[in-house]
């Protein structure tokens, strides 16, 4: 029996492939995994592996054709064979055809399951959430995003202990809700190799996993980048300094001026909440420490309106029981705005991941002297970092985050617009 | 509080029933003289007399409507079927008169009378004598269904029955005859129409009625050893039907399981299941699973006549369905 090879959803949101190019020609074996066609999705460009084995008869949509998901793309089955019977209710595609986009949505995973079963390994990814009437019911209740969440039920399907699992687990803080995908949870399978090491996940492994997936999974990130001329800055730390026993340090600065800059610009001390966003009032800024397996985010409260001093204080604390994993959750949760520094490991600038409940992150690398164009175009010798704003575009527009680094920036290379 | 069999629980509602009321009759084949083929009516002859403990002849449709013309006429007959396969015969009686009586004479008429007999499969009996036929009676609408699981029940619900204005088809089953059970002294009467939570649980419903109850309840157990929390509803009656209790338990539990003996198709559980699906849909994490008898007429090898009915472990699968378990 010939059948009908047809276009499946290569990912969730899939509603039309291209075909790149066919790597099996008419009258050729196939074997079941062997790619036979190339298809660019609406993300990337994939293998469609066949999932049944005999000889391609006909390649329906030829390479630079586009087919929907559920059109028939390609006819298998044994050398010789008559399959005019099904090429008559196909629906051929030119190449670069428009696609018809008044057709109603069509239930692809059972019509496709009919027609050849043995043709499909499972029943395609329609991108629609399955879930349990209860579970619906449950996250309408409590502000859950069921897209955000795995199914552990029957094809994926989410169930009310999937709901009970992501309240006991989320904790406090308010969720980043948005289309992140369930592989964040059920990632691929791979075989280790023989003598690698299978190392199992810690639960911190698992929150940062989680956390940062689904923040960047679900937040537009866009990045902006300053070079800042950190001289002042470092003159009039080394003037704060003089004589302490306790230096302030450089992150207790960063804190401070970050602080008064957000309070100048609130859209960006803000949090993205599904159907409406959060202005915080209060400056709280998390900082980036790393620690043996993971790395947490202290908190210090009320940035804006601290000194440098009081902020240090606190920070030293929080940062030596942070390394020691001895913080508590009212310590390293609920940021609004984030600073992460990989300057003392040698890096001069690099982007980071949005730390939700925040909607921005700031990327700080190393202070280096470096050659600047001076005034009357004189070359001098400044001490120069890189700062990376990431912001999360749904709820800070470009010329925001813009405006707002730029003043962060300004206030860095002249203290006293800090005070002003 | 005495322990009797659900046969005697049946005999003492005729019998009380029958003291207490003179137009109160019993008809149907040995009856009488035989005290009953599965002796529910035993020693009634002797203290009722053959005018109100009649014998009839083999002819359902017959002494079936005779039954129905008597209660018109103003008496409260119980028409005992020796089996509810024999009923068959008879259904043009109950399904063009007695059901439609009250309705068509405006309410001039009623059909105040009890249809009695074994239902469902016992053991041995082949495919024509080993049915389960509460789904055809459910259908009609004028006819009430009672199918009692318990001594007690039994003796309550026939009671009411028996004192019912319309027409009652109460299922009894030959294997429960012999079942034995608490029946409280006294005059019990228990409306039609009343669920009974036979088992108390949060984890999940099951919803039965009848001989396969006893099963339901051992499942039930069978699941609390793994932990498994199972509320047990007994129907108890079928029409009418106790929605509320249902209902009421299933929001409590979220999953569903209906047991009904019968075949499958347009049955009184998949009814009962659909109700559910659509009366308690947001409250449902799982679709609402039913075990039912296999879809075929009953095998006569004794393997596969039990393999083709409900049993424990299809009912303790069919729960780890809606557990997801």
């Amino acid at each position: 029996m010939p059948e009908k090879i047809l276009m499946m959803a290569l990912s969730p949101t899939m509603e039309t492939g291209t075909l790149v190019r066919w790597r099996k020609k008419e009258g050729e074996l196939v074997a079941s995994g062997d790619v036979l066609c190339e298809v660019e999705t609406d993300k990337a460009t994939m293998d469609y592996e066949s999932a049944s084995e005999g000889t391609l008869l006909k390649i329906v949509v030829q390479a630079g054709g586009q087919a929907q998901v559920g059109d028939t793309i390609a006819i298998m089955g044994k050398s010789g064979e008559d399959f005019s019977a099904l090429l008559s209710d196909t629906r051929p595609v030119a190449a670069k055809a428009p696609v018809a986009l008044a057709a109603a949505p069509r239930a692809v995973a059972s019509v496709a399951s009919r027609e050849a079963p043995s043709a499909m390994p499972a029943a395609p990814p329609t991108g629609r959430v399955k879930s349990s009437p209860l579970a619906r019911r449950i996250a309408s209740q409590k502000g859950i995003d069921l897209r955000s969440l795995h199914g552990s039920g029957p094809d994926g399907r989410i169930i009310k202990r999937d709901l009970d699992a992501a309240s006991a687990g989320a904790g406090a803080g308010i969720r980043a809700p948005g289309a992140g995908p369930a592989a964040i949870a059920a990632g691929p399978v791979y075989k280790p190799g023989p003598g690698d090491e299978v190392v199992p996940l810690s639960g911190m492994r698992k929150v940062i996993a989680r956390r940062l997936s689904e923040s960047m999974f679900s937040a537009p990130h866009y990045y902006l980048t300053v070079a800042i001329t950190m001289d002042e800055l470092l003159a009039t730390r080394a003037r704060l300094n003089e004589g302490r026993e306790k230096k302030a340090s450089m992150n207790a600065f960063l804190m401070a001026i970050a602080g008064r800059a957000l309070l100048h610009h609130p859209k960006v001390n803000s949090t993205w909440n599904g159907d409406s966003i959060i202005r915080h009032t209060a400056t709280d800024i998390g900082l980036a420490v790393a620690q043996p397996d993971g790395l947490i985010t202290p908190v210090v409260r009320d940035c804006g309106k601290k000194g440098i001093l009081a902020i240090d204080t606190e920070l030293t604390d929080l940062v030596e029981r942070a390394r020691t994993g001895k913080l508590q959750p009212p310590e390293y949760e609920g940021a609004t705005f984030t600073i992460s520094s990989l300057g003392s490991s040698g890096i001069d600038e690099f982007t980071a991941v949005i730390n939700p409940p925040g909607s921005a992150i700031l990327a700080v690398g190393a202070i280096r002297k470096e050659p600047v164009v001076g005034k009357e175009d004189r070359i001098e010798i400044r001490q120069r970092m890189r700062a990376t704003l990431s912001c999360d575009h749904r709820a800070i527009d470009g010329a925001v985050g813009a405006a707002f680094l730029r003043e962060l920036a300004d206030m860095l290379e002249n203290p006293m617009l800090a005070l002003a | 509080m005495s322990v009797i069999t659900l046969r005697e629980a049946l005999r003492a509602a005729i019998d009380e029933e029958m003291a207490r009321d003179d137009s109160v009759l019993l008809l149907g084949e040995e009856v009488g003289q035989y005290n009953g083929a599965y002796k529910v009516s035993q020693g009634l002859l002797e203290k009722y007399g053959p005018e109100r403990v009649i014998d009839t002849p083999i002819s359902e449709e017959g002494f079936t409507g005779i039954g129905i013309g008597a209660a018109m006429a103003g008496l409260r007959p119980i028409v005992e079927w020796m089996t509810l396969n024999f009923s068959l015969q008879a259904l043009d009686q109950i399904f063009s008169n007695a059901s439609k009586m009250r309705y068509m004479s405006g309410g001039q008429f009623s059909v105040p009378i009890v249809f009695r007999g074994p239902n469902g499969p016992a053991e041995y009996l082949g495919s024509q004598h080993s049915q389960a036929l509460q789904s055809i009676y459910a259908h009609v609408p004028g006819l009430k269904v009672v199918a009692p699981s318990t001594p007690a029940d039994a003796k309550g619900l026939l009671k009411a029955s028996i004192r019912d204005d319309n027409p009652v088809v109460f299922l009894e089953a030959e294997l429960m005859y012999s079942w034995k059970g608490e029946v409280p002294e006294g005059e019990l009467v228990i409306p039609l129409g009343t669920a009974d939570v036979k088992r108390p649980g949060k984890d999940v419903t099951l919803i039965g009625f009848s001989k396969p109850l006893r099963m339901v309840l051992e499942a039930a157990e069978a699941l609390a050893a793994q932990g498994i929390d199972a509320e047990v509803v007994d129907l108890r009656s079928i029409r009418p039907l106790d929605e509320a209790a249902i209902y009421e338990s299933v929001r409590k539990t979220n999953r569903c399981v209906v047991v009904d003996e019968a075949w499958p198709f347009a049955s009184v559980g998949s009814h009962v299941a659909w109700l559910v699906s659509r009366n308690c849909f947001d409250d449902l994490d799982a679709a609402v699973e039913f075990v039912s008898a296999e879809d075929v007429p009953m095998p006569y090898n004794h393997g596969l006549e039990l393999a083709a009915q409900v049993s424990v472990d299809k009912i303790v699968d069919a729960v780890k369905r809606v557990l997801y378990a």
